[in-house]
């Protein structure tokens, strides 16, 4: 691999990090069930950018694209899925903070 | 490094810290389309034009409206709830962005570049011929996905008579 695309991996794979930090902040320190959500989205996105990264250096984005397309179908279904399951949480509960779902008992 | 793709790269951090520290979630919503919008353009520079639209199309336009609909269902806070809130985001936040930079600027500064070497280069193939023909079995896991998605919808979105 030449010096120039393994500095773009290590830079790319640098800002990759700070998402996922900002992800994993977002998911562990906001008591909203929406933006828990959203912290989610961002960690996809890092993983996404990572995928696409990878299939740019070894020269094979056409499979990186196929991979990235199935993620975004899955994304979208659980984004959806969440956004109904906070629907139902803030119709029966009138919060959607995970702290006051106290109903929720096993 | 290319200029562009450091900017890229910057904006979209700037975009995701955005995100996660204004205090409406309809700017937040926002800030998350922007940022997808962003990440479409870095995969633009990276040669992936089908994964762009697809980005740009679903995460950044589709998923916005979700989640601007799920938040229309919720209810709207009083203005002296919304000051309330802003302070408790801002003690938790604030020092997110410090955690950013410092953590970039050590990574920056103290790790070593490694020494790897990749697999050999792929045989080029275009990407509509290895979904159909290669990589049948994500279709059929993408089909299943969205019937599980469309029936997780019929199933939460249904109108109850309480």
């Amino acid at each position: 691999m030449s010096p120039d695309l393994v500095y773009l991996f290590w830079y790319f794979c640098i800002f990759v990090a700070l998402l996922f930090i900002i992800g994993i902040y977002c998911i562990l320190l906001s008591f909203n069930l929406i933006r828990a959500v959203i912290g989610l989205e961002i960690l996809i996105k890092a993983a996404t950018l990572l995928i696409i990264l990878a299939g740019y250096l070894c020269n094979c984005t056409a499979l990186a694209q196929a991979i990235v397309i199935t993620l975004i179908v899955i994304e979208i279904v659980v984004m959806v899925v969440a956004g109904g399951m906070a629907f139902w949480a803030f119709r029966y509960n009138k919060t959607i903070d995970p702290r006051r779902l106290s109903n929720l008992k096993g | 490094m290319i200029t562009i793709d450091l900017l890229l790269l910057l904006s979209l951090v700037f975009a995701a810290l955005w995100t996660v520290m204004t205090v409406r979630l309809i700017r937040s919503i926002v800030g998350l389309a922007l940022t997808s919008a962003i990440l479409a353009a870095l995969m633009y520079r990276l040669h992936s034009p089908l994964a762009e639209v697809f980005e740009l199309s679903v995460c950044s336009g589709l998923i916005s409206v979700i989640f601007i609909t799920t938040v229309s269902f919720t209810q709207r806070i009083s203005k002296e709830r919304l000051r309330v809130r802003r302070k408790e985001r801002f003690a938790k936040f604030w020092y997110l962005p410090l955690i950013v930079i410092t953590s970039g600027l050590l990574l920056w500064r103290y790790l070593e570049i490694p020494g790897f070497d990749l697999p050999a280069q792929a045989k080029v193939l275009d990407v509509r011929h290895l979904i159909w023909n290669v990589r049948h079995l994500d279709l059929l896991g993408q089909v299943v996905i969205l019937l599980v998605g469309v029936f997780g919808v019929v199933v939460l979105f249904k109108e109850t008579k309480e």
